[in-house]
């Protein structure tokens, strides 16, 4: 990670080209350090933050003052920082019968802010949570005593946590677990403090600037949503080719341990729904015997959606895989012992993730944690089932290889659709499919749960979702439609984004019969579309032309009246409600 | 002696060189903040760091206030380092 000082030296690089974000920062103690340190991580994140911050301890007065600087800024994403020093402050003046109620009574004013802040502005906002001061009145017996400074504090913290559960649009940044791993004395510096009203070191800034980032990333659909793992000496010690079944490194003695570890983490990332792949050079089936005969392994064939392991080199496989999942380089992590292939990958597969694990696997894992790679904003059922899906994806792959002509294999699919409105039930998984769509995505507008509650609370617009089913199983909702009603007969087609992994499944085929059938039994004479270009959306640059829209300046339009039906392989599931 | 106190400002002019990203400083002891248009209270709290850093050491919250210029600085430094 780069030092607070390197990070400076991105301010003056040329920020231009990059997305900007309109950033407010507020703080009880003096952020122009963190300021700086959250531009210049900025720049690293291809982010051009226009950052607004607040005077020196000016929260509340701009929260609630709706004519203050906050809020003409309108920022996209506010960042509140009230430090434990403050914190403890306020603790201090208190009268020793109010100790008990500090938790409660801060996490009140916490929510009154948020309320102030969301009635005008639509802005995420990220709570830096408490990084924890032991005053040591009590020593350890504090855990004992509600009315100690400790006890409160953890209180608030945890209370933080349920409070953003319920709470769209409030994500906390884990200050506690910064300082948990820089340790007290990298976080904090007491001289600096006294002689600057600066709560965090220059040491600690660039951890506290990247965090936040890989929050704003997230709220920006980019995340992580594979990890590609090597096996020799990285999911166990030893090289089985050579070493044989018997003697790798794994399970609850010496070194194995450190193997175990790492694969129980892996498991839980997959049950988080990141999807794991295996690449490794091996011949597969002498790879793939520890996953079935050895008693301590705990990942099992079953957890990984594609398993590589031959003696190409791992730039091609890595290629292969990507096409398999339909998924961007740039949300890759590859993990690999040897530094030999992790510059190779790097080198060649711009976009990717390659950690540069330390010499001893017995720090893999505490290396990986400081790392925070799989930053998310949301989890949903679909997400824990993802690694079978990918598997199904497989098993399609290997039928439709049987069928000389596409329509055949199509047909055998026997694809069901169920369509239907948004509702509170589908309201999660639309939010993250905008999220992360980034390839089939006409207009990249992200939505979040108040969004979505405000489209489906709204006359003017009519939302339409699509699961994709066949008889190899369920791909779930992929795919969604929102349209607005413009003057002069006119609907305009807000959105439309759709999941990669049903591509060439004539899905657009259908999901343009549906709307043009509910257009019509309203009355509608054209459908409006947009393409607006990104970086990841050129799939869809000829989205509309493809379907018979045509062009007049920089929208295309669909004649309701003339449109014919078109061919696809997908049939409406019963239950379905839209029109 | 001398020679080291010489040693120290050369040392410590490339770390105000590096910090405050101008190449032209050239320090003396009696350079003081009003010398260098970049040396304000903000950067003051960087240089006071990185020169901690540089040589592993820590100032008081006292000496960090104190120093008038560079001079004075080197006092510091040089009574930590013997």
């Amino acid at each position: 990670m780069k030092t607070f000082n390197e990070l400076r030296k991105n301010l003056k690089k040329d920020y231009s080209g990059l997305k900007s974000l309109r950033v407010a920062v507020l703080g009880d103690t003096s952020t122009q350090f963190l300021v700086q340190a959250l531009r210049g991580a900025g720049f690293d994140h291809m982010l051009d933050l226009k950052i607004w911050e607040a005077d020196f301890d000016q929260i509340e007065n701009q929260v609630y003052d709706p004519s203050s600087d906050l809020y003409n800024y309108n920022p996209e994403v506010i960042i509140i920082f009230h430090s434990t020093h403050k914190l403890l402050g306020r603790f201090n003046k208190l009268s020793s019968q109010d100790y008990k109620l500090f938790a409660q009574t801060q996490l009140a004013a916490v929510s009154a802010m948020h309320e102030q802040l969301t009635s005008t502005l639509s802005a995420k906002i990220i709570y830096y949570n408490y990084n924890e001061i032991n005053d040591a009145v009590f020593g350890s017996y504090s855990a004992k005593t509600e009315s100690s400074f400790i006890f409160q504090l953890r209180k608030l913290n945890y209370e933080l946590m349920l409070f953003s559960l319920n709470t769209p649009n409030f994500y906390l940044c884990d200050l506690s677990t910064i300082q948990n791993q820089s340790g007290k004395a990298d976080f904090f510096q007491p001289s600096i403090y006294i002689n600057s009203e600066m709560a965090l070191s220059l040491a600690v800034l660039p951890q506290v600037a990247n965090r936040t980032l890989d929050i704003i990333d997230a709220l920006n659909g980019k995340s992580k949503k594979c990890l590609i793992l090597d096996l020799d000496n990285t999911v166990w010690g030893g090289i089985i080719g050579d070493d044989g079944i018997e003697n790798i490194q794994i399970g609850y003695l010496g070194i194995g341990k450190a193997f175990t570890e790492l694969q129980q983490w892996v498991k839980k990332l997959k049950n988080r729904g990141i999807i794991i792949c295996v690449c490794s050079k091996n011949t597969e089936s002498i790879a793939k015997e520890p996953f079935l005969n050895h008693p301590d392994m705990v990942l099992k064939l079953e957890d990984i959606s594609v398993f590589v392991a031959n003696w190409d080199n791992k730039v091609d496989n890595i290629s292969g895989m990507q096409s398999v999942l339909n998924i961007g380089f740039d949300s890759m992590v590859f993990l690999d012992d040897n530094p030999f292939e992790r510059n190779m990958v790097r080198e060649n597969i711009p976009g990717i993730t390659v950690p540069e694990l330390p010499e001893d696997p017995a720090e893999y894992l505490d290396y990986l944690y400081s790392l925070n790679l799989f930053e998310t904003i949301s989890f949903s059922k679909e997400d824990e089932e993802r690694t079978k899906s990918y598997q199904v994806e497989a098993e399609r792959n290997l039928l439709k290889k049987s069928f000389d002509k596409e329509e055949g294999f199509l047909e055998s699919l026997e694809m069901v659709s169920l369509v239907e409105a948004f509702n509170k039930f589908n309201t999660p998984r639309v939010v993250q499919l905008s999220q992360r769509s980034n390839q089939f995505n006409l207009r990249t507008i992200r939505y979040t749960e108040p969004d979505i509650e405000q489209i489906i609370n709204s006359t003017d617009h009519t939302s339409f979702t699509f699961t994709l089913e066949d008889k190899f199983g369920s791909n779930g909702l992929i795919a969604v439609v929102i349209l607005k009603a413009e003057d002069e007969g006119i609907l305009f087609i807000d959105s439309w984004f759709m999941s990669c992994r049903v591509l060439k499944r004539t899905m657009e085929k259908f999901i343009l019969n549906v709307i043009t059938a509910a257009a019509k039994e309203k009355g509608f004479k054209f459908l409006k579309g947009e393409y607006m270009p990104t970086a990841k959306n050129a799939i869809v640059k000829d989205h509309y032309s493809i379907l018979g829209f045509r062009k007049d300046k920089e929208f295309w339009y669909l004649n309701i009246d003339e449109f014919q039906m078109q061919e696809t392989f997908i049939k409406v599931k019963e239950g379905s409600s839209y029109l | 002696m001398h020679m080291e106190r010489n040693e120290l400002l050369k040392q410590i002019n490339d770390i105000f060189i590096d910090v405050l990203d101008n190449p032209e400083i050239s320090l003396t002891e009696n350079t003081n903040a009003d010398d260098i248009e970049e040396w304000d209270s903000l950067t003051h709290i960087q240089l006071v760091v990185e020169i901690e850093k540089y040589f592993s050491m820590r100032f008081t919250a006292m000496e960090i206030q104190s120093w008038a210029t560079v001079g004075e600085m080197i006092n510091c430094i040089a009574a930590k380092t013997v």
